[in-house]
């Protein structure tokens, strides 16, 4: 009996970090891209300032940003799903 | 039967390009090898075809790192090399804007669909939908979901294709679609999903390749610094420093915050890329499946980025890419193509026309793929046969039904040859985000979701998306000549994916064949499933 309770209890938090990792980082990148296409759409002066001395704009900083962190956000989630998450799941099949 | 047409296809490009320059030559030879080595693999592949979990899935043993390569041969289309690349000549930053857009869809689908779609799927989306929902209800939508889009997506790649390869080979453009159409078949019929993947894996190497050197060509010429290129890019460009803000082509914001929903979630409801996650493994390689993709695909569309520029710089001013009136030869979307020419020469440029050829059979080969899987499983399997089919027919009928694809998608290519069809791939977006997207998700997510709010739910979302398009600015105005538009907006994404979600959800709450305790229990069911890979 107290195994059993154990292991939903096991069972639960699993769903729960899993579930917690998804919209967690979905949340993320949504914020992230819907706030850069609403400074495009109400403040695209934001947007429009060189960065010291160069031609390179705070946009194209930014734009390129969005690109790379998309990126290394994929390459933290499978770290975690593929380490930790996959751990707990063995765990469970046991 | 395949060896003759085998044979025949070797031979076809060279009679074919036989009198033309020394590029095009240089083009039809590495576009022969192309289609060479396909056809060999197709081969090959057709030998074990005759198997569902092959044609398929390819028997589930892609790799994640093959499938994320794979994703991104089916993802980048000859649309979105050219296309962008053709869109930052034109207007600088903003075609910045639109990359970002086709790329933020990825992590989504990384992070809320790639692993419980493989724990829960077996070969297409619809696997998953009805496992807790009603088998021929769910199916039925879920294939005039993938139809539509695949068909719209289609058109546009057929389209794109008959007219590039019209300037590029000097090819008729009916001819052109035909040997698109034909290969596409060639490769679907016979070698299923595992020759669809290697035509795509092939075609990520080759594009990235060629985007890679090309991009480095344009930075050699500035010492490798963005800053050069970016200043001498306003020197040279008629709008000066504007072309590095954010400008003109996102002037409202409405429609800028619409297109961004279609392409975040129309992404993750595309069917033919849903359906590579049934190729790997497991939910592990699944995961890095999608990280791959996401990594190619974002380094594609700097090199794009870097593309635009550097065309801005090499061909604004220079008289052998321009017509009388100043305007770059063929169109925008020839940038990249004329910039491989200035910076590579005679025989670089024959290799990316390749890869832009190339490129074009990967994507509608993927979507053709798709298309057959929802006739063939979801509809003859489920719908027809109420699930008791035997495979060999099962098969037959997907093979037909790709060769049925083929043809519809060559005929309305040629129908809509004066068109503007670059819509289309917008329309395709909208259908995914408004009507895939909201049921696969809430399938996962939400346990109150029934067969009839999902049914329905669904179609109204999809009803809404298409009268809203044909309502709107694109078709009521530019297609039919109406003075003004009835529904004001390009792209109403906003409005339908809301409609969709708010319909599926109201009436999966007032649903009065839904018996409660029953749904919750398949719900948690499916929810071990889709985290344990397991029941």
């Amino acid at each position: 009996m107290k195994k059993n309770i154990e292991k939903v209890n096991k069972y639960n938090n699993f769903i729960f970090l899993n579930k917690l990792l998804s919209f967690s980082f979905s949340a993320i990148i949504l914020f992230l891209y819907f706030s850069f296409i609403l400074i495009i759409g109400f403040k695209p002066k934001l947007l429009s300032f060189f960065i010291g001395d160069t031609y390179i704009t705070s946009g194209i900083v930014i734009g390129l940003s969005i690109i790379l962190l998309s990126i290394i956000l994929t390459l933290i989630y499978t770290i975690i799903s593929n380490t930790y998450l996959d751990k707990l799941k063995d765990e469970l099949d046991k | 039967m395949i060896s003759f047409l085998f044979f025949f296809f070797c031979l076809f490009p060279h009679f074919v390009f036989a009198n033309q320059n020394e590029s095009n030559y240089f083009a039809a030879l590495i576009f022969s090898l192309f289609v060479f080595v396909t056809l060999l693999i197709t081969y090959f592949a057709s030998k074990k075809s005759n198997i569902k979990e092959n044609y398929y899935a390819a028997g589930g043993k892609i790799s994640g790192f093959q499938n994320g390569l794979a994703i991104a041969g089916d993802y980048m289309s000859a649309a979105s090399f050219l296309g962008i690349s053709g869109l930052v000549f034109f207007s600088g930053f903003d075609g910045l804007i639109y990359s970002i857009g086709f790329l933020v869809g990825w992590p989504i689908i990384l992070f809320l669909i790639s692993e419980r779609l493989k724990n829960l799927g077996k070969f297409t989306f619809a696997d998953v939908t009805s496992i807790r929902l009603e088998q021929s209800k769910i199916r039925i939508l879920s294939a005039i979901g993938t139809l539509v889009t695949i068909i719209l997506y289609l058109i546009a790649q057929m389209v794109g294709a008959g007219s590039l390869i019209q300037i590029l080979f000097g090819l008729p453009y009916e001819i052109a679609v035909w040997i698109v159409g034909i290969l596409m078949i060639i490769y679907v019929s016979f070698g299923g999903m595992i020759a669809t993947t290697w035509v795509q894996i092939i075609k990520a190497c080759l594009l990235i390749f060629g985007a890679s050197v090309l991009a480095f060509l344009v930075l050699k010429e500035f010492a490798f610094s963005l800053d050069t290129i970016l200043s001498e890019a306003v020197n040279i460009h008629e709008s000066k420093k504007e072309i590095l803000f954010p400008g003109k082509l996102i002037s409202d914001p409405i429609s800028a915050i619409s297109l961004g929903i279609a392409l975040i979630f129309g992404t993750a409801g595309l069917p033919h890329i849903l359906m590579r996650f049934f190729t790997v493994p497991n939910a592990r390689s699944a995961r890095i499946s999608a990280f791959y993709a996401t990594t190619f695909i974002g380094y594609f569309y700097i090199l794009t980025f870097v593309i635009g520029f550097g065309a801005i710089v090499f061909l604004t001013q220079n008289p052998l890419y321009l017509d009388e009136t100043g305007k770059l030869l063929g169109s925008n979307n020839m940038a990249a193509i004329h910039l491989s020419h200035s910076v590579g020469g005679e025989f670089f440029l024959g290799f990316i026309s390749a890869v832009a050829f190339a490129t074009i059979l990967a994507v509608v080969s993927g979507l053709t793929l798709a298309g057959a899987s929802a006739i063939g499983r979801d509809l003859f399997v489920y719908v027809i046969k109420k699930g008791k089919a035997d495979e060999k027919k099962e098969l037959l009928v997907s093979k037909y039904s790709s060769v049925l694809i083929g043809f519809i998608a060559i005929f309305l290519g040629i129908f809509f040859e004066e068109q503007n069809v670059a819509f289309m791939v917008g329309l395709a977006f909208a259908v995914a985000a408004s009507t895939n997207f909201p049921i696969l998700f809430l399938t996962i997510t939400w346990k109150n979701l029934t067969t009839n709010g999902a049914f329905y739910g669904g179609l109204i979302g999809l009803i809404t998306t298409i009268a809203l398009v044909v309502l709107g600015p694109t078709i009521w105005v530019d297609i039919f000549g109406f003075k003004q538009a009835i529904f004001p907006l390009k792209y109403p994404a906003i409005f339908t994916v809301f409609i969709s979600f708010s319909s599926i959800i109201l009436i999966s709450i007032f649903d009065k064949d839904n018996n409660k305790f029953d749904n919750i229990k398949k719900f948690n069911k499916l929810t071990k499933k889709a985290y344990l890979g397991r029941d």
